[in-house]
């Protein structure tokens, strides 16, 4: 289709569109570091509690963090965030594993300190490590609800609050999102240089930036009403 | 009371992989069509690269109508119940689940149409598995290649065809049936692994061949080649180089002003009139509900949908629901036999990060009867499908192969190792229909309007853990040939429960005791209604169904322009 058939479906992108926005996206990525996304790079960067206590973050903070350490294989699960990922999901995606989290956490919390009299983010790491290895056979679906979220927390995209400067994907080597690879990239023994980038750094889908508006018409449901039925009597 | 609207030639319920073909044809005829699809409109701004958001919470199928309609699965009548999937494999949307799509375009090998006839003359009756309802199709693969062909060519696939006439091309499938010509576009380029695979494969004495799909390998009609950057799996493509209906087929259909797409309309009944003819579809939109009177229903669901908009559609004619007065509808219900996994450890990175899941290397040498089964115990087989494709939060999950644990340095260090050294295949077997497995409306289970959701009783039987162990033995072989230093195979007693390729229930064929449409997907029971989707399948084949369900809609429509006249009444 050389042009949008009328008015009605959404209209397209050509490829060239997509590499000026990829062109804009590379002078903003000059701007720095994944927190810049979060708030305005004139403040530190901060972190919120959103749903965890204090309590259960600090067991979960050091329970992502024996999960995947920080050691001679570079930064793990504390430094990529997963704690904070996890806090901020759970308010939202994640909301269904709230009381898992609030249950799970108090009682592992509860076994150290009535074993060590230390609370359990206090314990030394062989000790964690003791501790979590009996949880991953007592209580598997928490222990893997928990490795799971982790997981996520270090390799997902940063826009969610982990992977906090891209610890994770450079422990995997991951090369990073481009929006277009070639033949070359796909080849045996290539190296692509690593993109450090967060899908939400492409223009194409920020809502932030005033980019996403250009040329793009928002799909018209309103356009196919069932006719007879007036726009604006029916619905939202 | 629904509010009745104006009378239209041809309503059609869903506008995705098959609704979205069979506007075409319709609308060239000069036929108005009313398209009611549950979704929106999607835009390039909806397939953001995003992992998380596509693939572990599964936007935007999680929030839309048939997450609410996920079916209930027990192995067996008396079972208990397995865990209900929290995600629909299908999509709501213009282009429905053709927008997420992997985009393999298989045509069916010429033994998919003919099970029991081949079968018996082969190896004799005896061989076709006890319990087993299979049977020929109403005709051959000659009858359908004018519309793979016609399909392929105006949804627009990539590919390199291996037998044009009769004459076996080498670049592609040798096994394939005829075709009458080349595919539109070259196939999508390889890369260093599938290069890799390819060489191992004809180590094996194998044919390895790049697949076909609905992605483009260069622009194609005013859309984009592929920029191969990999994240189409569980959303559209950003540049529309994926041949989604939403930008083919139905955008040429809407350039004719004879397409009405209403979205977001949730159809709840088809009706009938007092002679037992479909007289129109009652929907629900915004809380509303509508009557959309039609000389034609055409209905191109999901498997699922088709079936229970069936059973739903009770009336004093049809009792047990819609063109179901000989009990066939759910009846031949399987999905792929997705049991019997292979995964393998490599010495070397593979450079998988990027590319798609259409973008592999494929071995048919073991698929449906293109190999002697005299010394084997079971008909039907496998495409083995290699493919270049990985991502992080995927990569970092993968298996251990027994080397480590699932966390701590040691497993970190192996991650660090291995994230691009690990690879799965993709093999699509041979399912065939039992007379124990079937489709009906769960007893308990209801979406949120209190309609019940359909319940699946099924298992794999023992034709379907034989091919996987077979396909086992063929992927572990190749992953040996390519270098690989480690291979696990998977156990074979999964479930076979809601599959992405889900087939039967209202099943195509002759017969009007055992199926529920006549060759050209016409209703038995109801001459103005047509179904439309894998649904009307009787065989599964070991590839991809998309295509096939696109040829066989595309057939429907044109059966239905070329005796309007009859067929509206």
């Amino acid at each position: 289709m050389g042009k949008s058939p009328g008015d009605k479906a959404p209209k397209g992108h050509s490829r060239r569109d997509l590499f000026k926005w990829a062109g804009a996206a590379s002078v903003l990525a000059g701007t720095g570091s994944v927190q810049a996304q979060a708030a305005p790079a004139t403040l530190p960067y901060r972190e919120a509690l959103e749903t965890l206590t204090a309590a259960e973050a600090d067991t979960l903070e050091a329970f992502c963090a024996r999960l995947i350490p920080s050691d001679a294989n570079g930064p793990g699960a504390k430094e990529a965030r997963a704690a904070h990922y996890i806090d901020r999901a759970l308010g939202g995606a994640l909301a269904s594993a709230r009381d898992a989290y609030r249950s799970g956490l108090l009682a592992l919390d509860f076994k150290a300190r009535e074993a060590n009299g230390k609370p359990f983010s206090a314990l030394d790491a062989k000790s964690q490590d003791a501790m979590l290895t009996e949880l991953e056979k007592t209580e598997s679906s928490f222990f893997n609800l928990v490795r799971q979220h982790t997981l996520q927390g270090t390799f997902c995209d940063p826009y969610y609050g982990g992977n906090a400067g891209f610890v994770g994907w450079t422990l995997l080597g991951y090369p990073g999102i481009r929006m277009f690879v070639s033949e070359q990239d796909e080849a045996k023994n290539a190296h692509p240089v690593p993109v450090r980038k967060s899908a939400y750094d492409f223009p194409m889908f920020d809502r932030h930036n005033a980019h996403i508006a250009d040329g793009i018409a928002a799909p018209a449901d309103l356009a196919h009403m069932p006719y007879g039925m007036g726009n604006s009597k029916n619905g939202e | 009371m629904a509010n009745e609207l104006k009378m239209t030639d041809v309503v059609i319920v869903g506008m995705g992989a098959t609704g979205g073909v069979a506007a075409l044809p319709l609308t060239r005829a000069g036929l108005e069509v009313v398209g009611l699809e549950a979704g929106t409109w999607l835009s390039p701004n909806d397939f953001a690269p995003d992992e998380l958001r596509n693939n572990y919470r599964g936007w935007p199928q999680l929030v839309q109508k048939a997450n609410h309609e996920v079916p209930t699965h027990r192995r067996r009548d008396g079972a208990p119940y397995s865990p209900r999937p929290s995600v629909h494999p299908m999509m709501n949307a213009v282009g429905g689940t053709t927008v997420h799509f992997w985009g393999q375009s298989w045509r069916l090998n010429p033994w998919d149409f003919k099970v029991v006839s081949a079968t018996t003359a082969r190896y004799g009756a005896a061989r076709i598995p006890s319990g087993s309802t299979v049977e020929d199709w109403p005709f051959g693969l000659e009858e359908l290649e004018p519309y793979y062909d016609k399909v392929e060519y105006e949804v627009g696939i990539s590919g390199q065809a291996g037998n044009i006439k009769g004459k076996i091309d080498e670049r592609g499938n040798i096994f394939e049936g005829p075709r009458a010509r080349e595919y539109p576009m070259p196939a999508l380029h390889g890369t260093g692994f599938t290069a890799m695979m390819a060489d191992a494969a004809k180590a094996i004495g194998a044919h390895p061949f790049a697949g076909p799909a609905a992605i483009n390998s260069r622009d194609y009609e005013g859309r984009a080649g592929c920029m191969y950057h990999g994240w189409c799996d569980r959303g559209g493509c950003p540049v529309s180089a994926k041949s989604s209906t939403n930008v083919t087929t139905i955008p040429k259909a809407l350039a004719t002003k004879r397409l009405k797409i209403v979205t977001r309309a949730q159809v709840l009944r088809i009706e009938v009139d007092a002679k037992g003819r479909a007289s129109g579809v009652t929907y629900l939109r915004d809380g509303k509900s509508y009557f959309q009177p039609a000389r034609i229903v055409l209905m191109g669901c999901f498997t699922f949908e088709n079936v229970r908009l069936l059973l739903l559609s009770k009336s004093r004619l049809f009792p047990a629901g819609l063109s179901n007065n000989h009990g066939q509808v759910g009846r031949h219900y399987m999905t792929h036999n997705e049991i019997g996994s292979v995964s393998a450890l490599f010495p070397q990175n593979l450079n998988n990060w990027y590319g798609l899941p259409a973008q592999g290397i494929a071995i048919d040498n073991w698929a449906d009867d293109n190999f002697d089964h005299a010394g084997l115990d079971f008909i039907g087989g496998v495409n083995l499908w290699a493919m270049n494709a990985r991502r992080p939060i995927a990569a970092a999950s993968a298996e251990t192969f027994g080397k480590t644990g699932t966390w701590g340095s040691d497993w970190k260090a192996f991650i660090r190792q291995n994230a691009d050294r690990i690879h799965h295949g993709y093999m699509q077997k041979t399912t065939l229909p039992y007379d124990v497995n079937y489709l009906d409306l769960d007893p308990a289970m209801k979406d949120p309007l209190g309609d019940p959701v359909i319940r699946i009783t099924a298992d794999y039987q023992e034709n379907e853990r034989r091919v996987a162990r077979f396909a086992q033995d063929k992927m572990a072989a190749w992953y040996q040939a390519a270098g690989a230093i480690e291979v696990r195979k998977g156990g074979v007693d999964g479930i076979m429960g809601i599959g992405a390729h889900a087939y039967g229930g209202t099943r195509m064929g002759d017969n009007v005791q055992t199926n529920v449409v006549n060759r050209w997907g016409f209703s038995h029971e109801v001459p103005n209604l047509g179904i439309m989707g894998a649904s009307l399948m009787g065989t599964s084949g070991s590839r991809n169904p998309t295509l096939t369900i696109q040829a066989l809609a595309w057939r429907t429509a044109q059966h239905l322009a070329d005796n309007w006249k009859e067929l509206a009444g």
